[in-house]
């Protein structure tokens, strides 16, 4: 048995091939040419660390700390809709089926259509949510959400969680209905009240996937960039800017490919901590999960 | 019993799911209404929800102010279609190896499409853009569809991998034992098995692939007839007068078959999103 099989790696060559050129290969490239002045011209040289230093003397931090403040609030604002969406799925009462259908078209189409949608909902002069402010003397007159640093922030944050919310959702309900039966009628039995049973038993044993989707949640959410750009384009006045919007104005707006790509070297660092927490957590529930 | 509600309890749920489908629902419902108003009625003050005039004369008038909308849709349709083929063909089998065969590799292997499963393709657009000029395929449908397809196969291959593990092993031995040959029991035994599996798999990649085409037509193509939907429409949107209630009317028009697809088929959507959550 020493020889080597070639058969499953037959199988791989496919998908290495494609995600090898496509991914892995970018991925490398990426890496060089953050230490080139690559641009438009023909030539480039290396150039060190110059691209990092000048990143990290002008924007970095706060690119990073937006950044992280977007994501997370994004993140957590999901993952309570998705529960409350996924409580309200469980319930076994008439129309759920009709629920279900009708809470995913976010998910469904294009992110860019969903946005459209959501850029005329902001509009101040004409759109719903200023006539309706205005109607109901919310506001004092026409409020152009994305036309204020903090409106437009919260703005960006809202569209991406309806677009996030309903796979959430889903992904809970699908958890909750492998917790077993007999664990709720022992705790009725018990005389546990509804609430009491969501606590104790519903939330306790719900834990690994909502540990494991908030990280997913997290690097997906970290990594949206037409939401912003379709929206804001990262504006006004770069209150919008996340690490991912920042880079790719750098490199394909203004054509510096040397700088973009070291904006994108630290964006893979980002991922990389974010992963590392991912795999750990999926092993200690794995294990967890073995031994019991 | 266990499961029959009070009468508050009921009012809280419906009260929920109420609250839950109007924000969802919302952008739908006053994109649908915008393209009835005709463009008056749209830059009107004050905002009225009901607007006089309201009519389908949009959904005529979009086919002559956007020659191309009919084009964009079935691009999109074609792309979908197509980096949903790509991104089977390469995953399905390497699922399989995955999920049947010890290899020296395997673990090492399956991390990295992990890894790459992590990565947005918006980080990776420099090399990738550079990478499409080389290969000659900026402004064609290749330079959507490759890419589009490769960012699909991670995924595709833990869902695909979860399916073929559940189909007992027994059955290849016993074509082995009968003389198959490899290649031969993974064709004509496995894969009619999990074909189930495969096909939900397929959908939910072309809802995905259908949902993000926009960062790869918009960096890589730059030819109008050959952009899928959402860039098409994104050239009228970047304008000082938008003309919403066309833009409404042709998104509606846009995305109203992927979603009548979805009612039809989102059993499978579901049980597709899902296998990859709960873990046995």
């Amino acid at each position: 048995m020493k020889r080597v099989d070639a058969f499953p790696y037959l199988l791989l060559i496919p998908a290495l091939l494609l995600v090898g050129t496509i991914a892995a290969w970018p991925l490398v490239e990426t890496f060089r040419l953050s230490f080139t002045d690559a641009s438009m011209k023909q030539t480039q040289s290396y150039v060190g660390f110059e691209n990092y230093a000048k990143f990290f003397q002008r924007d970095f931090w706060p690119i990073l700390g937006r950044t992280l403040v977007w994501t997370s609030l994004s993140v957590s604002l999901k993952l309570v809709m998705g529960l409350l969406g996924a409580v309200l799925l469980n319930a076994a009462v008439p129309g759920r089926a009709l629920f279900r259908i009708l809470i995913m078209p976010p998910w469904v189409v294009p992110v860019a259509v969903g946005c459209f949608m959501w850029a005329w909902m902001y509009n101040g002069q004409f759109g719903m949510i200023s006539g309706l402010g205005q109607r109901f003397e919310l506001f004092s007159g026409p409020f152009e959400f994305l036309a204020y640093k903090q409106a437009a922030f919260i703005a960006t944050v809202v569209t991406d969680v309806w677009i996030g919310t309903p796979l959430v959702s889903l992904y809970l309900l699908a958890a909750m209905q492998t917790i077993p039966k007999d664990l709720y009628e022992a705790a009725w039995t018990d005389g546990a009240g509804r609430f009491y049973r969501f606590r104790r038993v519903t939330l306790p044993l719900l834990m690994p996937s909502i540990t494991t989707m908030a990280l997913l949640s997290t690097i997906w959410t970290f990594n949206s960039f037409e939401i912003i750009w379709i929206l804001t384009e990262g504006g006004p006045r770069g209150s919008t800017t996340t690490m991912i919007i920042d880079t790719y104005r750098t490199a394909i707006s203004r054509f510096r490919y040397g700088e973009g790509a070291a904006r994108a070297v630290m964006i893979l660092i980002c991922l990389m901590v974010l992963s590392a927490i991912y795999l750990a957590l999926l092993n200690r529930l794995t294990r967890k999960g073995r031994t019991k | 019993m266990i499961n029959r509600y009070r009468w508050w309890e009921l009012v809280l749920i419906y009260a929920g799911m109420a609250l839950f489908l109007t924000f969802m629902l919302a952008p739908f419902v006053e994109a649908f209404m915008v393209s009835l108003r005709p463009l008056a009625e749209v830059f009107r003050i004050p905002y009225r929800f009901f607007a006089e005039g309201m009519s389908f004369a949009n959904y005529h008038q979009i086919w002559i102010s956007q020659p191309m909308l009919g084009r964009w849709i079935i691009n999109s349709f074609g792309i979908a279609v197509a980096v949903t083929a790509l991104s089977m063909a390469c995953s399905i089998p390497a699922a399989y190896a995955f999920a049947r065969f010890k290899f020296k590799l395997r673990d090492g292997l399956l991390s990295v499409f992990l890894a790459v499963s992590m990565v947005g393709a918006a980080v990776l657009i420099i090399p990738l853009y550079k990478l499409m000029l080389a290969l000659g395929l900026l402004n064609t449908y290749a330079a959507m569809i490759i890419p589009g397809a490769a960012f699909t196969v991670p995924t595709g291959i833990f869902l695909m991998r979860s399916y073929f593990m559940r189909i007992p092993a027994e059955l290849e031995e016993a074509a082995y034992v009968d003389g198959a040959s490899r290649l031969y029991t993974m064709r004509r035994v496995i894969l009619p098995i999990a074909a189930p599996g495969m096909v939900v798999v397929a959908i939910t990649t072309f809802i995905t692939a259908y949902a993000q085409q926009f960062l790869f037509a918009l960096t890589f193509n730059s030819k109008n007839h050959l952009n899928p939907l959402p860039v098409g429409l994104y050239q009228f949107f970047g304008h000082q007068e938008v003309r919403w209630n066309e833009l409404m009317a042709a998104s509606i028009v846009g995305v109203l078959p992927v979603l009548v697809l979805y009612v039809f088929l989102q059993r499978y959507i579901v049980a597709g999103l899902t296998a990859g959550a709960v873990k046995e």
